[in-house]
């Protein structure tokens, strides 16, 4: 019968709060650049202008075709080798994921913007709007209504792959949680602690989400 | 004669292989109220949206105030710039069957859209000119209301409203109460017959045949891709010379008491 013990993990704790906050930083750095690139990507995916959209469908296509372990290390290794930059495990990470997110984003705006009746853009333009008053006044606020679960979704999906960075030395969660393992010989307790933060920290979030969710139904927008 | 207020010569749409209508000529002049009538698929819709260019017509010109709007090509078809379309689209406005409201701002929200938005109006200043559109169609008591709140009556009010706050020379409207209940189609043409006696310039798509007959100075009948036969209501309505119109009128009537 195997004996828990959890008292090493815990006076390890500060690196393990460490690699949290390291997760949550490039969450989130991930997240609101990948946000802008999802948005910039979908509009430009739905131009008119062929020379705007289907270089987004490639990158779009191209990020959600792959694997994100072979992108972390194509910015990581691959990079440097033909721009001659300097990459530390962050910036890769950073551009890895935020790239990454926006092809997935990008979808989520583009089925969300397309999802929006044709009568709304009509109604939009009789009052004499352009192309891109319509978008934002009028498509996009209801839109994002729409596309916010899948949003969450993707953003829950996100926060789980930055476990990929512990590959090339980011210290996250995942990265120090190794550390820690080896440095107590307790990694049966050390990846339960990990998967424990990971589960609450997820269900906090959703459960937040789902109140916000709530109030944008109730606002009564939602309905025509 | 001063130049008529809308012009359109010579225009024509077709969907693919479907010639909606050609040759269509019609001049409007200020005060006008023109209503279009027409078996489903003959083309009301698309003649209306050609109009203020939600549809690209085929070929043809389009004139406002003398003005001809975009570029006429050598092949016929007129190019239109984004600029364009805001020129006509101030001076044309528009109904629709469907309303349309913006379902994330609230009635007087809806209103005001299209002065802050496009005319850079101040928000206060268009509240201010959004209520009184809406007690002009009898809502003002709505104006924080959300769409979904309303009926399909106040609805449709509530777009007359929108439309008139632009300020614009002529009025279209698609079927303004196809969508609606029986019983709340009065108020709706009620609101229509207020700006016909105001002297507004309106075109008007419509099966509510007695109404044509009552607001307007002048009937088109469309059929066999074009304008098949126009004149007076009495002309039209009560002694249609050509026998589809005839035919059209009689289907109309026969369960009329
Ligand atoms: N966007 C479109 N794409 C293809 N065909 C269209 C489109 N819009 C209209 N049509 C076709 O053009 C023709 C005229 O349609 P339109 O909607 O103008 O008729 P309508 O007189 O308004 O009819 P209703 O009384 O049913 O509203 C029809 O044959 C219709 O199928
Ligand atoms: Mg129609």
């Amino acid at each position: 019968m195997y004996e828990w013990n959890f008292a090493p993990v815990f006076s390890e704790s500060g690196l393990l709060l460490a690699g949290f906050r390291n997760t949550l930083i490039l969450t989130a750095t991930a997240l609101s650049g990948g946000l802008v690139a999802g948005l910039l990507l979908a509009l430009a995916r739905l131009s008119p202008k062929r020379w705007l959209s289907m270089p987004a469908g490639i990158v779009i296509e191209v990020f959600r075709t792959t694997p994100p372990l072979v992108q972390l290390f194509w910015f990581y290794f691959g990079l440097p080798i033909i721009l001659a930059v300097e990459m530390t495990p962050f910036l890769a990470a950073a551009l890895t994921f935020t790239i990454q997110s926006g092809a997935f984003f990008a979808e989520i705006f583009r089925a969300g913007i397309v999802s929006i009746e044709r009568g709304q853009w009509e109604a939009a333009s009789a009052i004499g709007m352009s192309h891109n008053q319509c978008m934002r006044r009028i498509i996009l606020p209801q839109a994002v209504k729409r596309m916010f679960p899948s949003m969450m979704e993707r953003s829950i999906e996100l926060m789980k792959t930055t476990t990929l960075v512990a590959t090339v030395s980011y210290a996250d969660l995942l990265f120090q949680a190794n550390e820690v393992a080896q440095k107590t010989f307790r990694p049966l307790e050390v990846f339960t602690v990990v998967a424990l933060m990971y589960f609450f920290f997820i269900s906090f979030v959703s459960f937040l989400a789902a109140r916000m969710e709530r109030r944008f139904a109730r606002s009564g927008e939602f309905s025509l | 004669m001063t130049a008529p207020l809308l012009s359109l010569k010579n225009f024509a749409k077709s969907f693919d292989e479907n010639q909606v209508f050609s040759g269509v000529n019609l001049d409007v002049q200020p005060g006008d109220r023109i209503s279009i009538l027409g078996a489903s698929g003959s083309g009301k819709s698309t003649l209306l949206r050609c109009i203020n260019l939600l549809e690209t017509p085929d070929t043809g010109t389009l004139e406002i105030g003398g003005e001809i709007i975009g570029n006429p090509q050598r092949t016929g078809k007129a190019r239109y710039r984004e600029r364009d379309l805001r020129t006509l689209r101030q001076r044309v406005g528009m109904v629709f069957q469907q309303f349309n409201l913006f379902p994330h701002m609230t009635v007087a929200g809806n209103v005001a859209e299209g002065l802050v938005t496009v005319r850079g109006v101040a928000p206060a200043k268009a509240r201010e000119r959004a209520l009184a559109e809406l007690q002009r169609v009898g809502l003002a008591d709505k104006a924080d209301a959300y769409p979904s709140r309303l009926s399909g009556g106040q609805k449709q009010r509530v777009a007359i409203a929108r439309t008139l706050a632009m300020d614009p020379e002529i009025l279209l409207f698609d079927e303004p109460t196809s969508a609606l209940d029986p019983a709340l189609v009065g108020e709706v043409l009620g609101v229509i017959e207020q700006l016909a006696r105001e002297g507004r310039t309106m075109l008007l798509v419509t099966h509510e045949i007695g109404f044509a007959y009552h607001v307007s100075t002048r009937i088109l009948f469309l059929a066999e891709r074009g304008i098949y036969e126009s004149g007076t209501p009495d002309e039209i309505l009560k002694n249609p010379k050509k026998p589809i119109t005839q035919q059209f009128l009689a289907e109309h009537q026969r369960f009329q008491f």
